[in-house]
Formats: structure tokens, sequence, C-alpha cells
């Protein structure tokens, strides 16, 4: 079935509701609006507002009646409405839904999912661009997912639902219009990296909105006589670092591009990893492309913040040439 | 449930009511505040179509809001400090904020439009009540020197549901703070009623953190007038913090990305247009002749002008240097951020010599 990314989201939350009663959808207009995205367009109709449930304005009520409904026996997939606006909910998600498991003894599972359109790219204003894994991933407890492709979208997010850990659901915000095929079964596990490009001189290593970028860049950098790889990493906490070393192993030589500011971001954590884990095997330092360490601009500057085809071509020639 | 009445000054059919308030309202009064309220409803109509123009990325309309938002401002000091939420550009206007710093943070040339201490106008806040807090810590800071202002903060129904919010409520209560919470309850947020919003109406809840409140027609200029002016000069003379809860209606969609009709009626919307706020004033100034053809013939030219200007001004915000988003990220300065526009500015040049190259 050939689907945008956001309807691969809205058929994946359709099937999880229809399959598992225990599955409830809350968050801020998702009912009859269906989203300020429509990415939860007809669930209401559908399944009602008991399991299709709008929430009060309060972030921290949605994630905190989530991790009660779970103790209950529910599996809540949240959605927070803008990246910008999950800080609020941070307390419950890091202190809270990222450790009771842990600090029962593994007696308590939150399978709670909560949903959260990240990134910039569509002109936006202040706190909605943001591109906030990092902050995740750094709680251990969570796991932290985004896909880039309505099949990594669908499988991702039913996976997500049905998976008994606390699921962390980044969209892309920007490629919510793009299309792409949705298969009838998964073709690989939640944590797992996708090569979405095969390459043998340097390996892209992405994820998120930078996928497409990533592709673009290794469709120009064909031009000029280089063949690169691009990994999808997908699943950002627990990462695939197996499939990363994998992929040094075959080109030697890797470049990060994340849209996150590149201080502190999973960038250095990649870079870390392969330096540590394949030091022999790298022909050049790993090197980052990010946002850049500064508040996500004003909308008519995002296109100078966000990594493009040319700075991910800039940092491949001197990759290259190192 | 038990009810509350509604202060009502003017009433829907155009009229004063007999509350004793009605004895203040003067010709002037009733001449500015309508002037007020025609020309921030001409800045917002023509930002809306600036933006249908694709000269603005978004933006939040206050139409139906004008009386809420400038019987408010209006009553209190032009030195008392004031937090808005983002959809008050009726009151920013009544700062003195004009067209140009309004529409840049909406045409995404910058984060936000003017100047704090010039205006006494915080900028927008667009993360919901946040705002709510810094306006009591303001509050603090104001009992700390001894001066007399009171901070005004606005704020929607839906941000009353936010912890902070009620976070500052109880604070600001806590500490007798000079501050007073304005909510401008225009009945939706985004496509969530109120319904869904609050069990008990908010001026009942904000009286249970120990606020003194009112409940007032918001679509009523005068008596949002009169109740902001009391509840002002009772915090002023030291009573505490005060919460009013006005009754106005949005009567655009949320934004201009919004589609309002998948969540409400227009017959919901007919029964508002009829309580217009700014009818509703211009029905009493020509019941009792207290605006003649002159006056109104000048509003109009004046509204028409400020109309053109904000057009102008709009188009005319220039996009800003790229280097722009490295500026003021610590007051101090931070030697990352300067490495990164350093080699920033050098790889934009870069491409500007291959261009030279090329020719
Ligand atoms: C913390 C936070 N959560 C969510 C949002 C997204 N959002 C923007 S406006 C809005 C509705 C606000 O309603 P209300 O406070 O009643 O103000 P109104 O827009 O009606 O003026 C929402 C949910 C936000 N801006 N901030």
């Amino acid at each position: 079935m050939t689907t945008t990314l956001s309807r691969a989201i809205t058929t994946a939350l359709h099937h999880a509701l229809e399959s598992d009663p225990s599955v409830l959808v809350m968050g801020q207009d998702v009912g009859a609006l269906g989203g300020v995205f429509r990415v939860t367009d007809g669930l209401q109709k559908d399944f009602g507002p008991e399991r299709v449930v709008d929430t009060p304005i309060a972030e921290a009520g949605i994630v905190g009646t989530a991790i009660g409904l779970a103790q209950r026996g529910y599996r809540p997939v949240c959605e927070i409405q803008f990246d910008g606006f999950v800080y609020p909910a941070f307390n419950q998600i890091t202190s809270q839904l990222a450790k009771i498991h842990a600090r029962t003894a593994g007696r308590i599972t939150l399978p709670v999912v909560i949903r959260i359109p990240v990134s910039g790219g569509i002109g936006a204003v202040e706190h909605h661009s943001e591109s906030n894994e990092a902050y995740f991933a750094h709680t251990a407890g969570l796991r932290v997912v985004t896909a880039a492709t309505p099949q990594d979208a669908h499988w991702l997010l039913r996976q997500a639902i049905e998976s008994e850990d606390p699921v962390v659901f980044f969209e892309p915000k920007c490629r919510y219009w793009s299309k792409g095929e949705v298969a009838d079964e998964p073709d690989l596990p939640l944590d797992a990296a996708r090569v979405v490009r095969p390459g043998t001189d340097l390996t892209l290593l992405t994820w998120g909105s930078m996928v497409e970028t990533c592709l673009a860049a290794a469709a120009a950098a064909e031009e000029e006589g280089h063949d690169l790889e691009v990994v999808d990493l997908r699943s950002l906490s627990p990462m695939d670092v197996d499939a990363l070393t994998a992929a040094v192993d075959r080109t030697g030589r890797a470049v990060v591009v994340h849209e996150a500011p590149t201080f502190g971001g999973l960038g250095g954590e990649v870079a870390a990893t392969l330096a540590e884990r394949c030091f022999d095997r790298l022909e050049a330092p790993v090197r980052r492309v990010g946002g850049f360490d500064v508040p996500y601009p004003a909308a008519r500057l995002e296109a100078h913040y966000r990594p493009d085809l040319d700075r991910v071509l800039d940092a491949v020639d001197r990759t290259l040439a190192y | 449930m038990e009810t509350t009445t509604t202060y009502v000054l003017l009433g829907t059919d155009g009229r004063l009511t007999d509350d004793p308030a009605a004895r203040d309202v003067t010709p002037e009064l009733c001449r500015d505040l309508y002037r007020d309220m025609v020309l921030a409803r001409r800045v917002d109509s023509e930002a809306y179509h600036l933006q249908r123009q694709g000269e603005l990325g978004l933006w939040l309309q206050s139409l139906g809001q004008e009386a809420a938002q400038v019987g408010s401002i209006r009553a209190i000091r032009d030195s008392d400090p004031v937090f808005p939420s983002y959809r008050d550009h009726a009151a920013a206007l009544c700062r003195g904020i004009g067209p140009e710093a309004l529409l840049a943070q909406w045409r995404g040339v910058r984060q936000s439009g003017w100047d704090p201490a010039e205006h006494r106008f915080g900028v927008y806040t667009l993360v919901l009540g946040a705002q709510l807090l810094h306006a009591v810590g303001y509050a603090m800071g104001v009992q700390r020197d001894g001066s007399d202002d009171v901070v005004l903060a606005y704020f929607g129904d839906g941000s009353s549901s936010e912890g902070e919010a009620n976070e500052a409520f109880n604070w600001a209560a806590t500490v007798h703070a000079p501050v007073v919470f304005f909510c401008q309850n225009n009945q939706w947020a985004i496509s969530t009623p109120t319904g869904r919003q609050f069990g008990a109406p908010l001026h009942r809840r904000a009286a249970g953190f120990g606020l003194a409140t009112e409940l007032v027609d918001g679509n009523d200029v005068l008596g949002v007038h009169a109740a902001t002016r009391r509840a002002v000069e009772a915090v002023r003379r030291g009573g505490g913090p005060a919460l009013i809860e006005a009754t106005t209606y949005r009567m655009a969609g949320h934004s201009t990305s919004d589609d309002p009709t998948r969540y409400r009626t227009a017959a919901e919307l007919d029964h508002w247009r009829a309580r217009d706020p700014v009818d509703r004033l211009r029905a009493l100034l020509d019941d009792r002749g207290w605006a003649d053809g002159a006056f109104l013939a000048d509003l109009d030219a004046e509204a028409d002008a400020l109309g053109a200007e904000t057009r102008r001004a709009c188009r005319a915000l220039p996009d800003p240097d790229p280097t722009a988003m490295f500026d003021h990220v610590l007051p101090g300065g931070s030697p990352t951020v300067d490495r990164q526009r350093d080699a920033y500015a050098a790889y934009l040049a870069s491409f500007e010599d291959a261009v030279e190259e090329a020719r």
C-alpha cells in the first residue's frame, strides 16, 4: 500500500485500537480535530471518546495519567502536540515513566508510547521545530525511536505499542506528507538500524528528518564518483551499535548527520562508539553535521540552521580527503 | 452547582445597566475604547490577509476578543507591567507596539518583536501558562522594591490546565503578590471546549487558591474596564492577587492553520456574532449621540492608514542575516558559538568565491 508517513501512523494507531482493547490514544485535540497534523483523523469517530481522548492542556497530566492507566493494564499512546511542548512532562517521563520499572525491581511495566512530532523544516514559529531526542536518549529506561519512511513509521509504531517498554516515538514533521510503500509485514525489529542505501566509500549515519537529505547527498556524490552508504539508525536508544560498526567495517569512513544541535547531540555518541569499536578500521575521524548550538532560529533562517545537502557534502569531501 | 453572576455594564442590547460604575462612563472613555478596538480589528484583519498572501507564516487572530483586551489594558496604568500570551494584539497595540513589531515574529524574521522594557509589555509566550509564573516573580520584585506597580498577566482558558498556571495562582496567593491574572475565556482551546478543559469554572477554582475573583462579560468593554480597574486598585492597595475571568469568544480559527469547521457549528458562531464587542459599544455611541460623523470619519481614515501601514511594514521587514542566529545566545558570548559563526560565515563565503571563479 502506498501512503503518506502521516497516514501510515494513522493506520498503525487504527490497527492497535482495533486489535487490542487496552490501547488508548490521548492528547490535545486528537479527537474531532484529528490532531493538528491530522494524524489521529477519524480515530475518535471509529473508537469513541473513551478510547481516543481529548485531554486538557497539561502535558505532565497526559504522561502522568498514562502511567497510572498503564499500571491499571491499559496501553496509552500519548500525543504531545509539538516537540517544544514536551518539557512540562519532563519529570513524568524521565523520573517516573523511565524509572518505575527499575525502582519496582521489574514488578511494574509501563507500556506507554509518547508520540512527538519533531524537528523543523515547516516554517513554524518558535518551540515548534526542536530536535530534542538527546534528552530522552540520555535517560535510561526509555526506548527512543524515530521513523523516516511510511514503512518504518507504521511498523515501528505498531512494534512500539506492542512493546512492554516505554517508548518515545519521534515523527519528523517535515516528512509527514512524504509517500512510500507500507508492506504487510515488518521487515526489521524495533531496535534495528536500516541500511537505506548501500555504498562502499563512506557511511552517512543519520535518522529522522535528515535521512532524505543524506540520500540526496549520496545521489549528488555519486555524480562525482563517490559511492556513499546511508544508514538510518531508527532506534536511538538502544542504539544498534553492531550495525554501526559493521558499516564502518565496510567503508572505513563515517559522517553523522542529525538536525539536533551538535553539542551534546547523539552524533557525539555515535562518533565515540565508532572510535571505541573500530578505531583501527577508521580511515578518517568521524565528522558530525548537525544544527548549530543556538536556539532554533526564526523561520526565515531555518534553512541555514538545518543541515542541507551542501553541508553534508562538505563534510563528506573533508572526510574523503582526510 | 452554585452559579456566579457575570458582571455586565454594557448589555448585549447596547444599553448601560444600572450598575453604579455606569456613572463613571464618559463619552471620551467610550470613544477611546471604541477607537482602540476598531484599530486593533483592522490590524488583525490585515495580518490575516497578509498570511493568506504568504507574507506571514502564521497568524492567530484576536478577532472577537478586542473588548477583553482593550478594556483590561486601558484600566491599568501605562507603567504597569504586562505579561501577555500570544493572541493579545489589541492589548499590544494599546501599549504602542506598532504593526512592524507585532508582525515580525509571525513573518519569521525574528523570535520576538519588541523591547519589553520600552513598552512594559513582555514578548509573547507561546508555551502555554509559562508567563504566569514570570508575572508572579516580577510582582515579587515589585513588592521588594516597595513600588505600587500591579502586574497584569494574560492567558487563555486552555492554558489554565497547565500545572504551571496553577502553581502561579497558588504562589501568588501565598506571597500576596501584586498581580492580576486575566483569563480570556474564549470558549475554545484549538478544538477543545472549556467543558473538557475544567470541571469547575476557572474563577471558582481561583477563589479556592485564595485569589480575589470576578467573572465578567468579556465582550463588554466597559464592564471589563470597570472590573479590571476595581481589581487592580484593590491589588494596588495591598489586597493581594486577583483573577478576572472574561467570557468572550474566539471568532476566527485558532490560527491560520486551523479549520474550526471540524469542531464547532455555524450556529454557535452566529450566537457570538450577535454579541460582537465592537458593535455593542457602537450601539451605545449611536444611541447617546456620543460619536459624531467627524469622529467616525476620522476613525475610518485612521484605520485605513493603519491598515496600509501594516501591509507596508510587513512587506518591508527584511530577511535576517544568516549569521543573526548566532547572536545573543549567551549575554557573555560563547566560544563554541563564535567558532560556529566564523566557520559558517566562511562556508557561505566559499560559495560566493566559487560563483566569482565561475564568472
Ligand atoms: C505547553 C504547551 N502545550 C501545547 C501547546 C499547543 N497549543 C498552542 S495554543 C493551544 C490552545 C490554547 O488555548 P487557550 O489557552 O485557551 O488560548 P487561546 O488559543 O484560545 O487564546 C495549544 C494546545 C502550547 N503552545 N504550549
